[in-house]
């Protein structure tokens, strides 16, 4: 199953490095990680998402817990979390291909970012799951090019 | 120190070490180092060593730091210097001990330009160090070294690197020692759960077998006196890790010696059979369990450790306690004073131990090429000490034998690389824990191997007038890797044998020290006598058989039924 951290770390230089290398040194693969300021400038909230079946949870937020910078760690109950992620996709987009990538895009509320005559940039923003399904649907149209930040997450209701 | 006086980076960064109580720094100097070796010139309350390789400074402030249970210091200069110091903070880490080592930087402006000795020190250090900081204004320098200090000496100890960029030390600022400090992520626990402690201490009263299992930690928070009290209470039969060799006296009669790749058979058996295994300040490491899987078998598991992510990383336990041992081992003392119990049950259990340890007592033989059994001379060591010498180690076989044949009495008097490893820091080691108890006897059991590493520490220990005894069990080889080789590799002796040396004796006679040799019998009380008496650093050349093996021994990964060796007669399996 995934797991979605959030972890709350003090916002100093090299904390990320030591966030990422301690995932690196004990062997725990990140799925996705995305990082930023949180409501308090001195700390950044950094969100990973891991797959628990391949590495047990709680020997990693035990290990995260050591490293001096971090200060709190949150393991998002799937039920009990807001997520989103943002993706841009630039998609192949002429003659009726581009009438199915607009339509495609209308479905799942993505803006249209950057247009020429050949190719179209949509941005959308969404669960993890929703961004799987677009990309699916515009494979066929030929996906030229994929950038996504990771998801972010909060707990519900009370701060995370 | 007067509050608020101004003064430079270096200066203050002195004054900051002192207010912590550091009283002995080991180093080298170098380049960037020059401003605080400038402040060092005339520190009064700071003694600085001069090693002679930095791997040596982190060696020593390490035997410091264990020998005292104090904060050891080092300090190198930026680029080669700092990543010489590599070695020990790895092994520092590995074991759990307080290092703090400051290692020089290029100027701020500099750094990110491959300037003239410039290494990423923070950056290389990262996965061996508690934490670590790289200084950017003058006005942190105090706050990050009091800092260093109390990281480094709390919750689960461990090595933190302060890395500081010259400019740094050349700035000016208003020193005062900062009594609060900004570590809002760092709450180590030390008081143990109280629920979990009563179902521990209900747990301990109802089993019949039980099995106090000792890590570094009851060592590290000096918490044998707390451990003696629990042992005494309930009869626990005691096993120690290589780290908490001394954690409780082995001449007591509920020892029952290390466990292990090369632990008692008394030791492994009691834990293979046990129905408890009480876990103190261990960490189930697969020198100590073998094949995890049947490891323990039969045992519920109690495990306390400051360290959470300890808990659970190898072994499950059923009564998981997070909390400081000296702690944990006090409050369950309270607690099973207060339980009712009868020593009839357990009565049968430390019979059958008894037995076992008259039946499989430790066991070797004279050596049939004449030589000296490595065995035996640290036999002598011990008796002519009374158990009550510090030991040092470096790795391998010898490391071991000084495990065995050496009676541990107390705590800190058994120092050595567990986790890590590391040969070359016995001699280093043995000068950092002289220095730190300057009226113990201390001797540095080493092997020709691991002694060529860092022998070079002689000097250090002859201009520093610290007299510590040097025993090289000699038998020519790399002998742990041989013995693989010979159990386990077909006999194939691949680039093992280092007899081609150089003449040990004349080797400490060069350095100024006293050289002496022994290759008989008699000859070992009284060249001990005199390394021990003559007030200068003295290397004792013992020449040991080549090819003896250290037993009994638990191959890699296997289970402590596969022991070799163990039986009275050597080879057989027990």
């Amino acid at each position: 199953m995934k797991h979605t951290l959030s972890i709350l770390v003090e916002n100093k230089p090299g904390v990320l490095t030591r966030v990422a290398g301690l995932f690196a040194r004990r062997g725990f693969n990140i799925e996705s990680l995305a990082v930023g300021l949180s409501e308090d400038p001195r700390l950044s909230r950094i969100t990973i998402v891991i797959d628990g079946d391949e590495h047990p949870v709680d020997q990693v937020t035990k290990q995260l817990h050591k490293l001096i910078n971090v200060l709190k760690i949150r393991d998002l109950d799937p039920g009990g979390q807001v997520s989103a992620e943002l993706l841009l996709v630039r998609v192949a987009g002429e003659g009726e291909k581009r009438t199915e990538a607009l339509q495609i895009a209308e479905i799942f509320n993505a803006k249209i970012v950057d247009v020429d005559r050949r190719q179209l940039t949509l941005r959308v923003v969404g669960t993890n799951d929703k961004l799987e399904a677009l990309l699916e649907l515009l494979q066929p149209l030929g996906v030229l090019e994929v950038v996504r930040t990771g998801t972010v997450a909060l707990g519900r209701g009370r701060g995370g | 120190m007067t509050p608020d006086k101004r003064m430079k980076g270096s200066r203050a960064l002195v004054a900051a070490l002192e207010d912590e109580g550091c009283d002995v720094i080991f180093g080298f100097p170098g380049g960037v180092a020059i401003p605080f070796y400038d402040a060092l010139y005339d520190a009064k309350g700071l003694r600085h060593v001069l090693v002679r390789h930095e791997q040596g400074a982190a060696h020593a402030a390490d035997g410091y730091a264990r020998a005292t249970g104090k904060v050891g210091v080092c300090t190198a200069t930026s680029g080669p210097g700092a990543t010489n110091l590599v070695t020990g903070i790895a092994t520092a880490y590995l074991d759990s001990t307080p290092l703090v080592a400051i290692t020089w930087q290029v100027r701020s402006d500099l750094i990110g330009t491959d300037a003239f000795q410039e290494a990423d020190i923070t950056g290389i250090t990262l996965p061996i160090v508690k934490h670590s900081y790289l200084v950017k204004d003058t006005a942190d320098l105090a706050r990050t070294v009091h800092e260093a200090f109390h990281i480094a000496s709390t919750g689960r100890q461990g090595p933190v690197v302060i890395d500081i960029p010259v400019d740094i030390a050349h700035g000016e600022i208003a020193y005062h020692r900062q009594e609060t400090l900004d570590l809002p992520g760092y709450k180590p626990t030390v008081r143990g759960h109280i629920k979990q402690i009563r179902a521990a201490a209900r747990a301990i009263n109802e089993a019949e077998r039980p099995v106090l299992y000792l890590g570094g930690g009851v060592i590290s928070a000096d918490a044998a006196p707390e451990i003696f009290k629990l042992a005494e209470l309930r009869k626990l039969p005691v096993a120690t890790t290589l780290m908490a060799l001394g954690a409780f006296p082995e001449t007591h009669e509920l020892s029952m010696g290390m466990l292990g790749m090369h632990g008692t058979v008394t030791a492994n058996y009691a834990v293979h059979e046990c129905d408890l295994l009480i876990n103190m300040g261990a960490r189930f490491d697969d020198r100590v369990t073998g094949k995890l899987k049947a490891f323990a078998p039969h045992a519920k598991v109690i495990h306390a450790d400051v360290d959470p992510a300890e808990i659970g990383k190898n072994v499950a336990p059923l009564i998981p306690i997070v909390g400081d041992v000296k702690h944990v081992a006090g409050a369950l003392c309270k607690e099973l004073e207060g339980l009712e119990w009868s020593p009839e049950r357990t009565q049968a259990w430390l019979g059958r131990i008894a037995e076992r340890k008259k039946e499989y007592p430790l066991h070797y033989e004279d050596p049939e090429d004449g030589k000296l059994a490595p065995q035996f001379v640290i036999q002598e060591i011990d008796r002519v000490t009374g158990h009550d010498a510090v030991i040092c180690t470096d790795v391998g076989q010898h490391q071991m034998w000084a495990t065995q044949w050496y009676t541990y009495i107390r705590p800190r008097q058994f120092i050595s690389s567990g986790g890590l490893g590391t040969m070359g820091f016995g001699l280093p080691a043995a000068i950092g824990a002289k220095i730190g108890r300057p009226d113990a006897t201390v001797i540095d059991i080493s092997g020709d191997g691991g002694f060529q590493m860092t022998m070079q520490e002689l000097a250090t220990a002859m201009s520093d007038d610290v007299p510590v005894v040097v025993a090289i069990l000699n038998n020519g080889y790399l002998g742990m890797v041989r013995q693989w080789q010979d159990l386990f590799w077909n006999k194939r002796y691949s680039f093992t044998n280092v007899e081609v040396q150089p003449d040990f004796k004349l080797l400490a006679e060069a350095f100024g020290a006293v050289g002496l040799r022994a290759t008989e019998k008699d000859e070992i009380e009284p060249a001990l006598r005199e390394a021990i008496s003559c007030g200068k650093p003295a290397v004792i050349d013992f020449r040991t058989s080549a090819e003896e093996n250290v037993y009994p021994m638990v191959p890699a990964g296997q289970e402590i039924t596969e022991m070799i060796g163990g039986s009275p007669k050597r080879g057989r399996k027990s």
